[in-house]
């Protein structure tokens, strides 16, 4: 090999690029324990479902219990207050989506899609989060009846729906099943 | 460093063997003892001594109280109550340190101030500036961090609501706040991670600083003037001259420091803070500390949407914002002249920019509701036009006053008795 030829491409090119790519690859790989070890550990994760007896909570009546260290907020509603989040148009919600993971992720803030479903509307499951940066929301205040969050004002109506302030979406619905008359399972 | 020739000529024996083969002796001589400074600095110059003082006071504390210190949910805050009542002076470190961020910040806001000021981030000084911004936003991490490990109720809450920005980015926000939280809400991992990280960013700030002052070293100082030196009567010798009215700038900081740490020591802190963390119950009002006040303003000033853009996505937007945009502020300068000394239309402006800042610290420090959200609006619109608007276009249309043509100069004509200032009048 000789000066003149060092256009063209050698077998050493090939063998630079070859080490660099592979160094390159290599340290990319090294790096991604580095980013797993942040993720949600293994005993983080096994405290994804939890069980519930909500017998003695009576119509008017909520629960907060801890779930993924998140409080998950269990109400019984009011007829009333079943009734008021009834006749709000879905025209008039800022978030139209229901944001429930029991249904599709299209389906529609209806009162119906934001409660435990058919038979039992009475029931409100939602992690107590506000939508906005996280605080918990105060129960039974604000505008609307609902909830009202004390950091940013944000006002949600007695279906956990945003109906005023900055949050972005209505509080979300987990996962969550009856699994009987008493006791939910939540996640 | 100062890329002149170097005048230290080593005086022992050990001097001239250590010179020949480690000259960290010269190098502290060159850098600090010869080297030239303009002999016109007031005492906003000293804020750079001031803040090197408090990193140290912050390491030298902080590495003490880690002694007694245990990152875990279920006993940090009684460790910290621990530190107050039973190990012997934690109360004085503990507060020097809790202090000590605070006036760490007053110094750093002094100093950034004090370059907006004097223009001191234009050319050849736009990396010295940028370095500081880094070391600015290192702070803001380090500080932020440390204020969860008391695991008081704003220590968790405030957590809650900064990493509570992340999952603002489209997509993959909420993935990336389980990443910093490592679990799906503030707890024991966030605390472990806070923890070390808190201990480690120092450090990256010593080296950050040390780059810093390279820079500096190597353009040399600005002054109040703007002009840069041209002879040798422009400048005086770093020590004693600098160093003795640094000290002296030192003390002064550190009796203020001092009134601060041994009789309100909980005035700057937040009586919540003092009710463990409780993951189930937020408090009424979540403030953060009185150094991020101005950029939280910013955050809940944003209540409406933009394009796609929704209100929540924008506030964070607008709160990283108001600190990028420090980043490219020598680029935004327009102005031939550096000093606000000779502009009289952008000395208005910054006054009107400061007054603006501490205006948003206030107003972040009120709940964000009424007329408080529409001041909050006001504001952060000044405070963007101030950078964007005022900056690029009063460079072009202003007509600065004619600087003096040396330092030297400047200063003579400044003392020469029964002529009028010139210069700052």
């Amino acid at each position: 090999m000789n000066a003149t030829d060092s256009t063209e491409h050698t077998r050493r090119d090939f063998l630079y690029v070859a080490t660099a790519t592979a160094g390159a690859v290599g340290a990319a790989g090294a790096i991604w324990p580095f980013i797993d070890q942040m993720r949600p550990d293994a005993s983080t994760r096994a405290l994804a479902s939890i069980q519930v007896d909500v017998s003695a909570v009576e119509p008017g009546m909520s629960l907060t219990v801890k779930w993924r260290g998140q409080p998950v907020f269990i109400r019984n509603r009011t007829d009333e207050e079943i009734e008021a989040a009834r006749q709000v148009p879905l025209e008039d919600l800022k978030d139209p989506i229901a944001r429930n993971d029991n249904l599709p992720a299209d389906a529609p803030a209806t009162d119906i899609d934001r409660s435990a479903g058919e038979g039992k509307e009475n029931w409100l499951v939602m992690i107590g989060i506000c939508t906005h940066l996280g605080c918990v929301p105060l129960g039974q205040q604000g505008d609307f009846g609902g909830w009202f969050c004390p950091c940013h004002g944000s006002h949600y109506d007695t279906a956990g729906r945003v109906r005023k302030g900055p949050a972005p979406e209505n509080m979300a619905v987990p996962a969550f099943e009856f699994i009987s008359d008493t006791v939910v399972q939540i996640g | 460093m100062s890329g002149g020739h170097s005048t230290y000529t080593p005086k022992t024996g050990l001097g001239r063997w250590m010179d020949a083969r480690l000259p960290l002796p010269r190098l502290v001589y060159d850098s600090f003892v010869a080297y030239p400074v303009p002999r016109n600095l007031n005492y906003a110059y000293t804020f750079g001594g001031i803040l090197t003082l408090m990193l140290a006071v912050q390491i030298l504390t902080g590495i003490v109280l880690a002694m007694h210190y245990a990152a875990n949910t279920e006993i940090a805050f009684n460790s910290v109550e621990k530190i107050m009542r039973d190990v012997n002076s934690g109360w004085l470190l503990r507060y020097l340190h809790s202090n000590g961020a605070s006036f760490f910040f007053i110094a750093v806001y002094v100093h950034i101030f004090r370059g907006l000021y004097y223009g001191s981030y234009k050319a050849p000084r736009e990396l010295l500036w940028i370095l500081g911004c880094i070391i600015y936003l290192l702070m803001m991490a380090t500080a932020f961090m440390g204020y969860v490990l008391p695991w008081g109720q704003m220590s968790f809450w405030g957590a809650t609501v900064i990493t509570g920005f992340f999952t603002a980015i489209p997509l993959v926000g909420d993935w990336i706040q389980q990443l910093l939280l490592g679990g799906f809400a503030v707890d024991n991992p966030t605390l472990n991670r806070f923890f070390s990280l808190h201990y480690l960013l120092p450090f990256m700030i010593a080296g950050v600083v040390v780059l810093h002052i390279w820079a500096l070293h190597v353009t040399g100082q600005s002054n109040p003037t703007g002009i840069e030196v041209k002879q040798k009567t422009d400048t005086v010798a770093f020590t004693p001259y600098a160093t003795i009215k640094d000290g002296f700038a030192m003390v002064v900081f550190f009796l203020v420091f001092a009134y601060f740490v041994f009789y309100i020591p909980n005035y700057l802190g937040h009586p919540d803070n003092y009710i463990e963390a409780n993951p189930l119950k937020t408090p009424a009002h979540i403030v953060p500390e009185w150094y991020f006040l101005p950029f939280y303003a910013i955050l809940r000033a944003i209540t409406f949407n933009i394009g796609p853009i929704d209100s929540k996505l924008g506030g964070v937007l607008a709160m990283f914002g108001a600190i990028a945009v420090l980043f490219v502020v020598p680029w935004l300068d327009t102005s031939k002249v550096r000093s606000a000394v000779y502009r009289p239309w952008y000395k208005l402006f910054f006054w009107l920019f400061v007054a603006d800042a501490i205006f948003l610290g206030w107003l972040g420090s009120r709940p964000a509701e009424g007329t408080y959200v529409a001041m909050a609006q006001a504001a952060t619109l000044y405070y963007f036009a101030f950078f964007v608007v005022v900056m690029p276009v009063l460079g072009l249309v202003e007509t600065p006053r004619r600087p003096p043509n040396s330092i030297t100069e400047a200063v003579l004509e400044k003392n020469k008795p029964g002529t009028p200032a010139a210069g700052e009048a």
